[in-house]
């Protein structure tokens, strides 16, 4: 009993292992999800190129956002934001760290009936601007925050 | 047991989610005791669903914090189920429902 049960464990976590291989070789999809991930916008070193690769345009005209971070963070590794706007018609939004080493902390795509705002934590290597871009009837628009960082949150 | 704690309440039509995720978050760029770098393990995308309709999708890259935490709301109704799911970049992933409360 106790070693058929151990046999069929076994079983399990070599499959689930050689799924693990075709995944991370190329051969299997994850999910139709993961292939959406727009890996060159996250991957992108430099502010201007981030911006680029993500949304397109360096031209971020003011927009009616609100960024709700704090002034001082004391753990550059866990950073509260939450962005909302008060724009119509908002289809995606953004959260960058200029002075990461990749800036686009993430993106994020509204459904149907989404409210245009998120909440999230993200982690800030050194004192930085946080830009957020809010894309509203088809044109990016941004909002910056200065957040000091006492202690940086990127490893290394 | 779920990575996934979620609560998803409705208020005057609009639904607040609230969810934490626990996951490493592992930039890639983080040494071990040994001095060798941590290979990145992180979530790349969190996608909400009612029914069959996307109401939130969120790329993430490694600068989200360790056990994520993410809020966001929608026009939503009371009783319905809402599915959270998340997938990494080792292709890891899991999911979750929650009525809507």
């Amino acid at each position: 009993m106790t070693s058929n049960k151990r046999r069929v464990f076994l079983k399990g976590t070599l499959a689930a292992g050689t799924v693990g291989v075709a995944v991370g070789a190329g051969l299997l999809a994850p999910s139709q999800l993961l292939a959406a991930w727009p890996e060159p916008a996250f991957k992108a070193r430099g502010f201007d190129e981030s911006l680029n690769a993500a949304l397109g345009t360096t031209e971020l005209p003011d927009g009616d956002i609100s960024i709700t971070a704090p002034e001082i963070a004391e753990n550059g590794m866990v950073v509260p934001v939450t962005v909302e706007t008060g724009m119509g018609d908002v289809t995606e939004m953004a959260l960058f760290v200029e002075k990461n080493g990749a800036p686009l902390t993430s993106k994020y795509v509204l459904g149907a009936g989404a409210v245009p705002m998120f909440a999230t934590r993200i982690k800030m290597g050194e004192s930085s601007d946080v830009i957020a871009a809010v894309k509203s009837g088809g044109t990016w628009y941004g909002a910056r925050q200065e957040v000091k960082v006492t202690i940086g949150g990127c490893g290394g | 047991m779920s990575t996934i704690r979620v609560r998803a309440q409705e208020a005057d039509g609009m639904v607040t989610v609230r969810a934490l995720i626990t996951h490493p978050m592992e930039t890639g760029t983080r040494k071990d005791s040994a001095g060798e770098l941590i290979a990145p393990h992180h979530i790349q995308v969190v996608n909400a669903e009612v029914g069959d309709t996307e109401v939130m999708t969120a790329y993430w890259n490694t600068t989200i914090s360790r056990n994520p935490f993410f809020q966001f709301q929608f026009a939503g109704n009371k009783g319905d189920t809402l599915k959270l799911s998340w997938s990494d970049n080792k292709g890891e992933s899991d999911s979750t429902d929650v009525t809507i409360g």
